[in-house]
């Protein structure tokens, strides 16, 4: 049993402390947002928050977040008003949108650290998402979108 | 956990409490014979605004509907609720044809809900989500449901007013005569008395009236829930008592678990239960490969038990498969004479008495889809019936393979389509969907079947592998006067029959015997090539290696003698003309995507008129800087005409990028010029993905490849960054085409080309590696 805190609660998860986040926060936490698309750090379906820092949940353990804070695709706002939501929709980036949860959340973690980046370290920023429907100008246009509002 | 609400909602329409319409004319607009064709087209009496034309959609199985019975109805507060019966992967249709549908009729799209079909199609007609085929299939089935409903809500608003129905104007969502005026809801019940309008009834709208259709201002109906994690695909079924079971599958099609030790599996915290799945031999269809699964509480515990099981397989016969020994194989055959499948003119003659020859050859490795999300199936078995979640593209064959698998009767068993992290032809194949099935009824509870990155990238219905050899024969002035083509590549038809080792009438459509070019003598070829892994449709299929092959052809045949690659490949198209299978000895059974050919004829003044298009848009013929360069190629696939001029910058360091892409795209009529623009953005990066990257081999039957490491895909750092997108604009007379294949077959070629022109290395082998 741990406990764990997600998008500000504390959930006792069945399972021990060596599972998978990324598995418990699906399966066990009931959050369905956050996706698998590799299991090993390659594809970034599976990012969320971690304390305020984007991390590929895939690599974490229920242990690795104790005492920290977990935000999913499902908290990132109320009702999908953050910045980087509201460009993704504005460039109607998603072709089939599996990606689209770990894209959002690693845009908007990294513009936490870096709110104005210049298009270099976008790309470099994004590198770690893979979307194999291909949308990626679409994603690096809504990144520029939601760092400098146009 | 329990997430299916109203998202499956039963029997979407006619359950809905809106419009039950009785009386419902079942005809659609065309029958199969062009007699009753010509009929339906030129008998009606109301203005046509369209003339209705013979689509491939009719001799689908279970063919096209046009009840709007099925598809429509009205709640009494307005809400339009129209059903999406074809799957939803990315290319958007579950959005563009409600909305042809909405537009058509008169809703405004704020006030439509769209619900998504379970897989019945005799309810719905064919929903089998593949070969570009939603829009050019269904589109004009939608502008008769859409006017339908409008005529009865016309119909009903003249009765209540007493008033003709002339005098009565159906405008957006709202009915008006003189001074009366009713929104759609208030007539929805009065409209359920009348019949269905026979089609000669029904007024179509003018082009210049559409709203939605054409403009490309409509987001796809699921942005919000894709952005804020709600959205629901096959792996966020959630079921209560849901077991979740990840699978041991056999490295090679044929190998079966011998000795299996699964101690460790069983003694991981979760997992519950080990179980033997039957393998099967090629041709096995969509049937499972077996294995050994383990069933568990949660997916992080299944994959655990799995990863801890020792299994010693028993050999198949294709346990010796070995690809690089394959592709020798097959370079081999293709130098020698194939099977012809398209002589014109006397290929032998011309090459006797040519001035020069010139021959080259190019290949492909075998590609996997790898969809971003990896297969996965929900199956809930009782002893009276399955019911499934999946994210499938053909949800009607998933469930006749599930019934069949059951042994149950088809009518007891119901598979919910959900959105799809990807298909690109995969998702089309339900083994995984199978999978479930059989452990949900063994375990006697809900049942997820979790792939991982891993079980997708190593058992897939690989895309082909393939050798293209192209000879050309030339006179002394440097004019082609004869060419043959040796295409030899594993078939797809031995997924489904004892494999002869040669392509099927689908394959040779696929740019080999439909080569546009005016080349006096032509030997179109077939080489054999037995399979030795389960062969499938990857998105395009076999246009991909045939455009690879062509259009390199064309352009080192440019730099042979000297002119221009764009000048040459229009010189091999030749004069504007639509091919004459007939005359130019195309195979009896040709096949042209399934179409009557003489509505989707192969056009060459559409194909050039996208490739000077492309050429202009990209300011082709000026000058590049060192380590840069241009290249052009075209391809007609799906019916769709697109050409890509991609400009390759080559780093110091030799990494290959592509800094702008110009697509050129004749798709007739644009129904949705927004997700066109997408799928070509799309095409153009999995296209990079696809030259520079993707190859699966095969060393002692088992593929090499695993993840994202080894089977590496574009990234954000190096992508097609900007793909312009130029749409030849059509009016409706013009039929509509899809565009979810087309993009991809011009992008590889267009790469190698331009990549010539930046460094003068030619590269013929897909992949070609990302740095040179
Ligand atoms: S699933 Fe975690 S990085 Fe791919
Ligand atoms: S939108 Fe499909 S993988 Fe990114």
């Amino acid at each position: 049993m741990a406990n764990i805190t997600i998008n500000g609660d504390t959930k006792a998860i069945d399972a021990p402390g060596d599972t998978s986040l990324l598995w418990a926060v699906r399966d066990l936490a009931g959050l369905t947002g956050t996706k698998y698309g590799c299991g090993v750090g390659l594809c970034g379906a599976c990012t969320v928050h971690v304390d305020g820092r984007p991390e590929r949940s895939c690599l974490l353990s229920l242990d690795d977040v104790a005492g920290k804070q977990v935000t999913t695709i499902e908290g990132l706002s109320e009702d999908g008003s953050h910045p980087v939501q509201v460009a993704w929709r504005d460039q109607n980036v998603p072709q089939c949108g599996f990606c689209q949860a770990g894209q959002i959340m690693q845009a908007a973690g990294f513009l936490e650290e870096n709110p104005k980046p210049t298009d270099g370290e976008i790309k470099e920023a994004m590198e770690g998402n893979i979307c194999r429907c291909g949308c990626y100008q679409r994603i690096t246009a809504a990144v520029r979108q939601a760092s400098t509002g146009s | 956990m329990y997430h299916l609400a109203e998202k499956f909602a039963r029997s979407a329409a006619v359950e809905d409490g809106g419009l039950a319409i009785h009386n419902v004319s079942r005809r659609g607009f065309l029958k199969t014979s062009s007699a009753a064709f010509a009929l339906a087209a030129f008998s009606g009496t109301a203005a046509q605004a369209f003339t209705p034309y013979k689509t491939g959609g009719d001799d689908m199985p279970n063919g096209l509907k046009y009840d709007p019975n099925i598809f429509v109805s009205i709640g009494s507060d307005g809400t339009v609720t129209i059903v999406a019966h074809r799957s939803e992967m990315g290319q958007g249709s579950r959005t563009s044809l409600p909305m042809v549908l909405a537009d058509e009729m008169g809703a405004d799209w704020a006030k439509v809900k769209i619900v998504q079909a379970e897989g019945d199609e005799p309810k719905y007609g064919n929903q089998n989500t593949d070969g570009s085929r939603s829009m050019r299939h269904h589109i004009q089935s939608m502008r008769q449901m859409g006017a339908s409903v409008r005529h009865m809500l016309q119909q009903a608003a003249a009765k209540k007013w007493g008033v003709d129905a002339s005098a009565v104007n159906v405008g957006v969502h709202e009915v008006t005569s003189g001074s009366n005026k009713v929104g759609f809801g208030e007539l929805a019940e009065d409209a359920m008395a009348l019949p269905v309008p026979r089609f000669e009834e029904l007024a179509f709208k003018d082009e210049k009236d559409f709203r939605y259709i054409g403009a490309g201002k409509i987001s796809i109906t699921d942005l919000h829930d894709i952005t804020t994690g709600k959205a629901v695909y096959g792996a966020d079924i959630m079921l209560p008592g849901m077991k979740v079971a990840v699978i041991a599958r056999p490295p090679a099609v044929g190998e079966n678990p011998g000795k299996v030790d699964d101690k460790a599996a069983l003694a991981v915290a979760g997992v519950e239960s080990v179980h033997t799945l039957a393998g099967s031999v090629m041709p096995a269809g969509f049937a499972p490969v077996g294995g050994v699964a383990v069933v568990a509480a949660h997916t992080a515990a299944a994959i655990k038990g799995r990863d801890a099981l020792t299994i010693e397989w028993t050999k198949g016969p294709h346990s010796d498969y070995d690809s690089e020994a394959f592709t020798n194989e097959m370079r081999a055959t293709a130098a020698q004479p194939g099977k012809v499948v398209r002589k014109e003119g006397d290929w032998e003659a011309a090459r006797a008495g040519a001035a020069k020859t010139f021959e080259r050859e190019y290949s492909q490795a075998h590609m996997v889809h790898a969809t971003m999300e990896p297969l996965v199936a929900v199956a809930d078995v009782k002893a009276d019936g399955a019911e499934i979640w999946a994210p499938v593209q053909s949800p009607y064959q998933a469930r006749q393979d599930v019934a069949k698998a059951l042994g149950l009767d088809e009518k007891d068993v119901r598979v919910n389509v959900t959105l799809l992290g990807g298909g690109f032809g995969r998702k089309s194949k339900g083994d995984f969907v199978t999978e479930a099935a059989l452990l949900s009824k063994e375990v006697g509870a809900p049942v997820k079947v979790q792939w991982t990155r891993e079980d997708d990238i190593r058992h897939a219905f690989n895309h082909t592998t393939s050798v293209e050899r192209i000879e050309a024969a030339l006179d002394d002035k440097g004019k082609v006067t004869g060419m043959r083509y040796n295409s030899v590549a594993p078939s797809i038809l031995s997924t489904f029959a004892p494999d002869s080792g040669y392509q099927f009438p689908i394959e040779a459509g696929m740019g080999h015997v439909d080569l546009p070019f005016e080349v006096p003598n032509l030997s179109i070829e077939n080489g054999k090539a037995m399979a030795h892994t389960r062969i499938g449709w990857f998105r395009a299929v076999s246009n991909i290696p045939r455009a690879w092959a062509v259009q390199s052809f064309a352009a080192e045949l440019a730099d042979e003698l000297g002119k221009d690659q764009k000048d040459m490949l229009l010189e091999l198209i030749g004069s504007d003309r639509k091919l004459d299978p007939a005359k130019q000895g195309f195979p009896d059974k040709f096949w042209d995507y399934g179409e009557v050919y003489d509505e989707y004829p192969i056009d060459t003044m559409r194909l050039k008129n996208v490739i000077n298009l492309a050429a202009e848009k990209a300011g082709w013929g000026k000058s590049m800087p060192k380590g840069e360069g241009l290249g052009i190629a075209a391809h007609r696939s799906f019916v769709t005409y697109v050409a890509s001029v991609v400009h390759v910058k080559v780093d110091d360091d030799g990494t290959i990028r592509v800094p702008e892409v110009h697509m050129a795209v004749d798709c007739g009529f644009a129904a949705n010029p927004e997700r066109i623009r997408s799928q070509m953005e799309g095409a153009a990066v999995m296209g990079m993905t696809a030259a520079l990257h993707s190859g699966i081999t095969y060393k002692a039957g088992a593929v090499e490849q695993a993840n994202f490491d080894t089977y590496e895909m574009v990234r954000a750092s190096n992508f097609p960054e900007i793909v312009h997108t130029h749409i030849v604009e059509h009016p409706f007379s013009v039929h509509a085409a899809g565009v979810g294949e087309p993009g991809v077959p011009p992008i590889p070629p267009a790469i190698a080309n331009a990549l010539f022109n930046a460094t003068g290395q030619r590269m013929r082998d897909m992949p070609i590696g990302d740095t040179v």
